[in-house]
C-alpha cells in the first residue's frame, strides 16, 4: 500500500507527463531563451519562448531531470501557448500560492493539469523542483520586457 | 541469513548511537548517507561536552589552568590522531577543517610554490569535486596542465593507460583512495610507487577511506593524506591534513594569523614550528577532542570486525539489489574492489524522486551527482542514488531498502 500523501505526490497525470512531456523540442524561431539548472540535484531545463507583441506565441523545453521538475513545465508549457505576458505572470504567481499550501489556488482550474502538483506542498525540498520551469519562465518575461523597451 | 561476527555485537553497537534510534515518517530510520556524514556514538557526543563543560579555555595562549588543560586536550588529540594514521609523529598532523581544505591548503600552498607553466598535475575522472576545483585554480594561477586519469565501465582506475598521462612533467598527482560516488578501492600504494618513479608528489584524499580501514601512511609512501573527523563518527568541521615533516618545513604558510607566528615586526614575520605553521587563529579546539574520541571508539570496535561486518552487509545488499527488476548497480562488481558504497539507478525513476519515497519510509539514501560529475558523465547519467553503508547498518535494513525500493517500482512502474 502506498502511504497517501506519497500517493497524492506522485499522480498519474504526473507521471504521464514526465514520461510524455508536452512541448519538449526546440523552437529555432525563439525570441528568448532562458537555461536554469539547479546544481543541487543536476536537473537542468531550457525555456524558449516565441514572443510576439505582448503574447507567447509559442513555449517549448529541453530538459532532464526528476518527474517533478520535469512535469512541471511540461504542464506550464501546455499552459503557456498563446497567453498573455500578464497571464503568464498570474501563472508564475498562482503556482507559487500552489507551493505554499494555498487552498484557493489548488481549486483554480486555469492552472489546469498543474493542479495535479499541489501534493508538492507537503515536500518542502521538492518545491524546488517543480518552480524550475516557473523560475525559468520569469526569468524569459523580464528579458522579454527588457528587449521590447530598448526598442 | 548471514553469520554472526564474533566479537561484534551490532545491537550494543547501535545502542551507542543515539541518533539511529528514531523515527522518520512513522518507521525507524534506515540511515544509509554515510558516505555524506557518519552518526556519532555517545563517547564522541561526551568527549566535546565535556571539554566545553570543563576544560574550556584557548590554547597555547594561557598560563593559567584551564588554558594548560584545554591545551593538553588539543595536543592529545593531536598524538592520537598520528598513531591514528601512522605518522612518524605528531608534528606531521596538521588540523583543518576536512578534507576540503586539506587539499586546498597543499594546492595553495606546496603547489602554488612547486607547480609551473610547464607542469601537469594528474587527477582521476572518479575524484569528488573537493579534489578538481583546487587543482583547476592552481592550474589557472600557474598555467599548469589538469590531466586525468580514466575509469574502466566498472568504475576503476584505468592503470593501464596510466603511462599516458603520468611522465616527467608531472608535479603532482591527487587521487581519491575510495570513491564517495561508487565506493572503488583504488590500489594506493602501487600508484604511489610509480607516481615515485617518475619524480613526482602523491596526494592522496583519504575522505572515504579513515572511517573504514585503518590508514598507515608510511605504509603507503603517499607525501599528504587528508581525512574528515565527521564520515568517521567524529563531529563536522575538523579534519587532517598528513604531510612528512620535510615537506611541511619546507612549505610556505597557509593563513596568516595568531598561532602560526613567531615573531611579527613591521615589516614581516617568523612563522612558527609545524604544524602550528599552518593553524592561524584559535582552532576548532574541541572538534579535535571528539575526532580524537572518535579513533578511540573505531579502533575500540576493531576495524578488523568493522571490515568484516560492513562485508557482510554490503555483499547482502549487492546480492539482494542485484535481484531487483530494472536496478543497475555502477562501479566495481567485486566486493574485493569496493567499500560501503552502493550508487544505482532505477529503471527511469529519477534518482531524486527514489530518495524521496523512500525517505517517505524512514529510509535515508543521497541522490544527485555526489560532488562527482565526471563519473556521473563517465556512465552518461545525470544522478543516481545512493545507499552507503558503515559498522551499525544491519541486513535488516537492506531488507527495508529492497521493500521501499518496491514502492518505487509500483510507483514507477518499473
Ligand atoms: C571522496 C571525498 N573527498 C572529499 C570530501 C570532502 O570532505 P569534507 O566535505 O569533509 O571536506 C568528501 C566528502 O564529502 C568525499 O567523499
Amino acid at each position: 500500500m502506498i502511504e497517501p500523501t506519497l500517493n497524492s505526490l506522485y499522480q498519474q497525470l504526473i507521471l504521464e507527463h514526465y514520461r510524455k512531456p508536452r512541448n519538449r523540442a526546440e523552437l529555432p524561431e525563439h525570441t528568448v531563451e532562458v537555461r536554469m539548472y539547479n546544481p543541487v540535484c543536476g536537473d537542468e531545463i531550457r525555456l524558449q519562448l516565441r514572443v510576439d507583441g505582448d503574447r507567447i506565441a509559442e513555449a517549448k523545453f529541453i530538459g532532464q531531470g526528476c518527474s517533478i521538475s520535469q512535469a512541471a513545465v511540461s504542464m506550464m508549457t501546455v499552459k503557456l501557448q498563446g497567453a498573455t505576458l500578464a497571464e503568464a505572470d498570474a501563472l508564475v504567481s498562482q503556482f507559487i500560492n500552489l507551493m505554499h499550501g494555498d487552498e484557493a489556488a489548488a481549486r483554480d482550474r486555469t492552472l489546469g493539469d498543474l493542479r495535479a502538483l499541489q501534493g508538492v506542498s507537503k515536500f518542502p525540498v521538492r518545491i524546488k523542483c517543480a518552480l524550475l520551469g516557473f523560475d525559468a519562465l520569469q526569468e524569459a518575461l523580464k528579458q522579454s520586457r527588457l528587449e521590447a523597451g530598448a526598442q | 541469513m548471514p553469520a554472526v561476527i564474533e566479537g561484534f555485537d551490532l545491537p550494543s553497537l547501535r545502542a551507542q548511537f543515539p541518533a539511529l534510534d528514531q523515527e522518520v515518517n512513522g518507521r525507524p530510520l534506515v540511515y544509509l548517507d554515510n558516505a555524506a556524514t557518519a552518526q556519532k556514538p555517545r563517547e564522541v557526543l561526551d568527549a566535546i561536552a565535556q571539554f566545553y563543560e570543563r576544560d574550556n579555555a584557548n590554547v597555547h595562549r594561557g598560563i593559567h589552568e584551564l588554558s594548560r588543560r584545554a591545551t593538553e586536550n588539543f595536543e592529545d588529540a593531536r598524538a592520537r590522531i598520528a598513531s591514528f594514521m601512522n605518522a612518524s609523529e605528531p608534528a606531521e598532523i596538521v588540523w583543518t577543517r576536512g578534507t576540503t581544505e586539506a587539499i586546498n591548503l597543499v594546492a595553495g600552498t606546496w603547489a602554488l610554490d612547486n607547480v609551473g607553466e610547464d607542469d601537469e598535475i594528474l587527477l582521476s575522472t572518479m575524484e569528488h569535486h573537493s579534489n578538481i576545483v583546487p587543482w583547476q585554480l592552481v592550474a589557472e594561477r600557474t598555467g599548469a596542465k589538469v590531466r586525468y586519469i580514466e575509469m574502466d565501465d566498472q568504475g576503476r582506475l584505468a592503470l593501464d593507460t596510466l603511462s599516458d598521462v603520468l611522465g616527467e612533467r608531472t608535479k603532482i598527482v591527487s587521487l581519491g583512495h575510495i570513491s564517495n560516488a561508487l565506493g572503488t578501492v583504488n590500489p594506493i600504494a602501487e600508484i604511489t610507487r610509480r607516481v615515485h618513479d617518475v619524480g613526482a608528489l602523491i596526494m592522496i584524499d583519504g575522505a572515504q577511506a579513515g572511517p573504514h580501514r585503518p590508514v598507515d601512511v608510511q605504509e603507503l609512501g603517499c607525501d599528504f593524506y587528508a581525512i574528515s573527523g565527521h564520515k568517521m563518527c567524529g563531529p563536522t568541521g575538523i579534519g587532517v591534513l598528513w604531510a612528512r615533516r620535510e615537506l611541511l618545513e619546507e612549505m610556505s604558510p597557509y593563513q596568516g594569523g595568531g598561532e602560526m607566528i613567531r615573531i611579527v615586526e613591521r615589516d614581516g614575520s617568523t612563522w612558527a614550528e609545524v604544524p602550528h605553521k599552518f593553524e592561524a587563529g584559535t582552532p576548532n579546539i574541541a572538534g579535535a577532542v571528539g575526532m580524537a574520541a572518535a579513533a578511540d571508539f573505531l579502533e575500540g570496535v576493531g576495524f578488523d570486525l568493522i571490515a568484516e561486518h560492513e562485508r557482510t552487509v554490503v555483499g547482502y545488499a549487492m546480492e539482494q539489489l542485484s535481484q531487483v527488476p530494472g536496478l543497475r548497480i555502477y562501479g566495481p562488481d567485486s566486493l574485493d574492489e569496493r567499500s560501503g558504497v552502493i550508487s544505482f539507478t532505477l529503471g527511469d525513476a529519477h534518482p531524486h524522486d527514489i530518495s524521496t519515497i523512500l525517505d517517505s519510509e524512514g529510509v535515508a539514501v543521497r541522490a544527485g551527482h555526489h560532488c562527482a560529475q565526471l563519473v556521473m558523465r563517465h556512465f552518461d547519467v545525470a544522478a543516481t542514488a545512493r545507499a552507503s553503508f558503515y559498522l551499525y547498518n544491519t541486513t535488516d535494513e537492506v531488507d527495508r531498502l529492497v521493500e521501499a525500493l518496491d514502492t518505487v517500482r509500483g510507483i514507477f512502474a518499473v
